[in-house]
């Protein structure tokens, strides 16, 4: 199976998958560590995959969303942002609302 | 490598000419930059969209010469 396959099927196996550096919980650098903590914030179930472990991975995932950098954060296999991205919407209130939409349940304390 | 943020200014307006372009070195080490990109061509973009034509602007600095950049675009005040 080659690594936009991969990619693929776990974006769509998965409700919230989380590329990033390091793990969940370890995060290995500071952008994707604020999105692990936003998303334990709101108490949502995610799949992180550690982009250290794997250069293949790495590159992949940049191609597969045509984004430089990681992290990248993913809900029902649609591509949502990197860190900045995510914590504008987080303080918005619009990730929140995505995740409503998707049909993902947050946790009532994380209404702003 | 460093790299000077009057080049990123000049590449983002390169590719987004509308754009108005504000940069501060968040260190001061000439590495880690923040960026607020301002464009009417962002209008109807998702914000997807709109960091992702400011990196096609910086293609070959990202991860390279540039170290990180935050980035904030928006569309101009109505």
């Amino acid at each position: 199976m080659g690594i936009e396959q991969f990619i693929d099927n776990e974006v769509k196996a998965n409700d919230i998958v989380l590329f990033m550096k390091g793990t969940p919980q370890q995060p290995m650098c500071g952008f994707s560590g604020q999105i692990v903590q936003i998303l334990d914030y709101l108490g949502v179930p995610y799949k992180g995959l550690n982009v250290l472990d794997s250069d293949e991975l790495r590159q992949g995932v940049k191609v597969y969303s045509n984004w430089p950098t990681v992290p990248q954060l993913y809900v029902k296999g649609e591509f949502v942002g990197g860190c900045d991205i995510v914590r504008e919407m987080f303080q918005a209130n619009e990730l929140q609302q995505l995740l409503k939409d998707k049909g993902i349940p947050v946790k009532a304390a994380a209404q702003a | 490598m460093p790299m000077d943020a009057g080049e990123i200014e000049r590449l983002i307006k390169a590719r987004i000419p509308d754009a108005e372009v504000t940069i501060r070195d968040l260190v001061g080490d000439g590495d880690h930059y923040a960026a607020t990109v301002i464009s009417p061509s962002f209008r109807g973009k998702s914000r997807v969209q709109q960091h992702q034509l400011v990196y096609e602007a910086l293609r070959e600095q990202m991860g390279g010469a540039l170290h990180a950049l935050a980035l904030q675009t928006g569309v101009p005040e109505a």
